[in-house]
């Protein structure tokens, strides 16, 4: 069998791609009906857009949502980069296997769990619950995604990098900033992206951990999908869709210039 | 084995054999465990200033090890290494004077070949216009002026490796390590650099240290070869002593093509060695002065070069020699290789040179031939 | 290591492991003890809504009295209340279900992918992943208006003619598997577009040459070599699946029973968060099963 389109495998895709996408792209056209009513076309208009400027209780979740994934993500990317590096190069420690298991049962951990555990946690130390809260909550789950991008990254990393640079005189913690930082920063710039979208779109830890004055934008969606459809959710969906899309679209171009800049200088390269 | 010196001597320079000189780096009863695995096992080494040393051996005997403990990426579990006299245990790599050239070459991709080799120059603090100078010192003398503005992914693997090269020698280290340093290189360009790091030595005058499972690149290179095998060295040499006169099976093999064949010591002493061959049907005289007891377990190595093939038997009858049929016929142009099939059963493989294009009648499948060799052709191993 | 601790670096190395060892253990690990512990009081009208309340004050006596006090009952009334037994073998049985449908679904898309032209390959999975960057929520309430009695699927079923009436597809366990298969769909086909854009397509024609059909060709070589992708998929899909609250809640009916929705319920409605803790602790039982044969697949496969 030849590696090829044949019908049954461009069907397949095709079919599993519309399934993929036609619910979003079904909720961006809706986002610009004019009629209240979703199943009914009125036909084309912004109003639901405005009336989403005007929501000062929407808008302030949004803001308050778009902090804590800033902060979150920053806090887990550091604190996930360490992870990494205590994970790849610190062979056995004392406790390691309970630190590995650490990294990796979050990522499976179904959320209620999770966030359950923070909260009788915040309760029995006795902190007010708010928007500080989530952050730690957040930075605890995201940090062990960024750990894990970041530590695909450093096992392939070639260790006599670092051995030049020590045999060349530099000592180890310069060494980590100048040499292994610059040449894993994609990494973590993915992990850093990965812990934002993460933290963006967690509803249930959140639920859990939160407190009064710090509702976030997907609880805020929760409490009025629950009591149905409504244009204006479209309307904000459209806008969370289309930022994210120009995000992964913009970062996924600029990976394929590289990419054909790589390619030529390879054939610099090869004519010497 | 320190002997009358044998074969193509490169040059008047020997301080192994010059009792009075000290060891410019000096391995102490150096043992190196990674958990139950021992790589070095209480290895003792002198190497002299100005020397090109090769460490030989296949891969897993300990050569990478010892030199990384050299350059301070591991340290030895037991013993010192010193260099100049001091003891370099416990110094960390950044402040060794040791540079290194890596396997893999270990260009920092986001730096230019001027900062690649500006970079250890940065790190001894040295003003911007003198390293400014030695970036174009060393870049003229591995002819690659006009590549100081590429990244390394912008260059050929020959012209990577010479970035790699004036790097590791832009901060003048008092001892260069060179980790297979031409083995992602292709043969013929391999062969050229080989001579290019000879003269580059040379002219230099610096010590270097060069780790190879290539033992064709040792003996180019090298003054001098240690070959390791198993964590221990087995024999330390000039290449010429290394090929004439291993001192073991282990050696001999390891080195280019040998015929070894089992015996029994007949006689021995001075004036020379008998061997008793089984596996020939005959007995082998040597002119060797061997230390053993008769009736001693004894290999009688001979390379297959040094044997002569004839269709004629010797004139001489008390000349060493076996008869045999030729069995097979590798020809490679400039030599061919003959394998002789003894009335034993055992083959002996024996080459000729093919001085010349057109031979009236060439030696060819089952003839009966004659092998003779002299009795300094090949030497007896006990071990 | 005698050349780092010389430099003080042995003590920054140490930093580096301690800092996110530590924050792990207070943010993670202890919380579970927590849960652990609180899954053995009993309710109480007080804040916070639990008895005993531990407390340095009390000293070792009123420690070990208030030891007493805990209670197995939380974890008896799970497995005797039916409610309880329901729920997790409902959620259970979803999540077996989920997987089984994912897993047909997605096989044919991965394979398909596999097999594209080699500049197209980046981009369709560059197209898989952008959903998964989209909010989880939103694209479960997208199915809301197309699932519901006026919603876009029955209005299109109406305008064929295949029904003469509005099919209740909303609020069944029908919209769930539904929102489960369309939500982990990307999770179960990138491991098997993995293992399969990295088999070799000689394979293939090794066995044609030897005389085996397509058809054949695929259970006897193709399958079998996706196998670890096939394992990594299921497991990845199927755990979080378990702990599933927000499908269900929006998407299913009264009549969904997940526990990962009991829980929330326990929590936020009932307030008995002794009983929510009993919850959480027998899903995570349930759960450390699958979690570590997960664990073990992954670390054969790595050693490959």
């Amino acid at each position: 069998m030849r590696k090829g389109q044949s019908w049954f495998n461009t069907t397949s895709v095709a079919l599993g791609f519309a399934f993929l996408y036609a619910p979003i792209v079904i909720l961006v056209i809706y986002s610009f009906n004019d009629s209240k009513l979703v199943t009914v076309w009125g036909g084309f208009s912004t109003r639901w857009y405005v009336e989403l400027l005007n929501d000062q209780a929407m808008l302030d979740a949004a803001w308050i949502t778009l902090r804590l994934a800033l902060l979150s993500a920053t806090m887990a990317t550091i604190l996930g980069t360490l992870a990494a590096i205590t994970m790849v190069r610190f062979g056995r420690f004392l406790g390691r296997s309970v630190f590995s298991g650490m990294i990796y049962a979050p990522l499976v951990m179904p959320d209620v769990i999770t966030g359950l555990s923070l909260l009788l946690l915040f309760v029995s130390i006795d902190i007010d619950r708010g928007f500080w809260t989530v952050t730690l909550a957040h930075t605890t789950l995201t940090m062990c995604f960024v750990a894990v991008v970041v530590q695909s990254r450093l096992v392939v990393f070639d260790r006599s990098l670092e051995e030049a640079a020590l045999d060349l005189g530099c000592p180890p913690f310069k060494t980590f900033f100048v040499i292994t930082l610059p040449l894993i920063l994609p990494a973590v710039v993915a992990g850093w992206m990965l812990a934002f979208t993460l933290s963006l779109d967690d509803l249930v830890i959140a639920s859990f951990t939160t407190g009064p004055g710090a509702t976030t934008l997907p609880m805020k969606i929760f409490s009025q999908v629950k009591f149905g459809v409504t244009p204006e959710i479209n309307a904000i969906s459209t806008i969370l869709i289309t930022i994210v899309a120009i995000g992964v679209i913009a970062a996924s171009l600029f990976n394929k210039r590289r990419e054909v800049e790589r390619q030529k200088a390879e054939r610099l390269a090869l004519q010497g | 084995m320190v002997g009358p010196a044998i074969g193509p001597v490169r040059r008047a320079f020997a301080p192994w054999n010059d009792p009075s000189a000290k060891p410019f780096i000096e391995f102490r009863n150096v043992t190196k465990r990674f958990g139950d695995f021992v790589a070095v096992k209480d290895l003792s080494l002198k190497i002299y200033e100005r020397e090109f040393f090769a460490l030989l051996g296949p891969s897993g005997c300990g050569k990478t090890t010892l030199m990384r403990m050299l350059g301070g990426f591991d340290e030895p579990t037991e013993g010192s290494i010193l260099l100049e006299g001091k003891d370099l245990v416990g110094i960390p790599p950044y402040r060794r004077p040791t540079n290194m050239m890596f396997q893999s070459y270990a260009l920092f991709p986001h730096m230019t070949v001027a900062d690649n080799i500006a970079f250890g120059l940065k790190q001894a603090g040295m003003p911007k216009a003198d390293i400014q100078r030695r970036v174009d010192e060393m870049l003229t003398l591995v002819k690659l002026e006009k590549f100081a503005r590429r990244k390394p992914h912008q260059m050929s693997g020959g012209q990577r490796q010479r970035v790699a090269l004036a790097r590791s020698l832009a901060k003048k280290p008092k001892v260069l390590l060179l980790d297979e340093p031409l083995g992602a290189l292709d043969k013929k360009l391999r062969e050229e650099t080989q001579f290019e790091l000879m003269d580059l030595q040379m002219n230099l005058g610096m010590t270097f240290l060069i780790v190879t499972h290539d033992q064709e690149e040792a003996m180019t290179v090298a003054d001098r070869i240690a070959v390791m095998n198993n964590g221990v060295i087995v024999q330390v040499a000039t290449p010429a002593e290394i090929y004439e006169q291993p001192n073991s099976r282990y050696v001999a093999d390891f080195i280019g093509d040998i015929n070894l064949i089992e015996g029994k010591v007949a006689s021995a002493g001075e004036g020379g060695t008998r061997l008793a061959c089984a596996a020939t049907g005959a007995t082998v005289e040597t002119n060797q002065t061997l230390t053993a007891a008769i009736g001693d377990e004894a290999w009688f190595a001979i390379r297959p070069e040094k044997m002569r093939i004839s269709r004629d038997a010797p004139a001489d009858p008390s000349v060493n020699a076996l008869a045999g049929e030729v069995w097979d016929i590798g020809y490679l142009g400039d030599v061919s290789i003959y394998h002789v099939r003894l009335p034993t059963g055992a083959t002996v493989k024996a080459t000729i040179t093919n001085a010349t294009r057109l031979v009236e009648r060439p030696i060819s499948w089952e003839d009966k031939v004659w092998l003779t060799w002299s009795r300094d052709a090949g030497v007896v191993l006990t071990r | 290591m005698a050349a780092e601790a010389k430099d003080g670096s042995g003590r920054l190395r140490w930093l580096i492991v301690a800092i996110p060892f530590a924050w792990l253990l207070v943010f993670f690990l202890i919380p579970f003890f927590n849960v652990l512990k609180l899954s053995f009081s009993t309710r109480a009208r007080a804040l916070p809504p639990y008895k005993p309340v531990f407390d340095f004050a009390d000293g070792i006596a009123g420690f070990f009295a208030k030891l007493q006090q805990l209670t197995l009952a939380n974890h008896l009334s799970l497995f005797t209340d039916p409610r309880y037994v329901e729920a997790y073998l409902s959620s259970l049985k979803i999540a077996a279900i989920s997987t089984v449908l994912i897993l047909i679904v997605a096989y044919p898309i991965a394979y398909g992918m596999a097999r594209a032209p080699r500049e197209w390959r980046s981009m369709l999975v560059m197209m898989v992943i952008l959903p998964f960057w989209t909010s989880f929520l939103i694209r479960v309430y997208a199915w809301i208006g197309i699932l519901g009695n006026e919603g876009l699927l029955n209005g299109f079923l109406l305008w064929l003619g295949v029904i003469d009436q509005p099919i209740t597809i909303l609020t069944t366990d029908w919209a769930v598997y539904i929102g489960i298969v369309y939500s982990y769909l990307p999770f179960m086909i990138l491991p098997l577009y993995a293992t399969l854009e990295k088999m070799d397509d000689t394979l293939l024609e090794a066995a044609a040459d030897l005389g085996c059909p397509p058809i054949q060709a695929f259970w006897k070589i193709t399958f079998p070599i996706s196998l670890p992708g096939v394992i990594a998929g299921c497991f990845l899909v199927f755990i979080p699946i378990t702990g599933e609250f927000v499908i269900p809640e929006l998407l299913g009916g009264s009549g969904t029973k997940m526990i990962g929705k009991t829980l929330w319920y326990e929590f936020f409605n009932n307030r008995n968060w002794p009983l929510a803790s009993a919850v959480a602790v027998v899903l995570l039982l349930i759960l450390v099963v699958p979690i570590v044969l997960f664990q073990n697949a992954q670390k054969v496969s790595e050693a490959k």
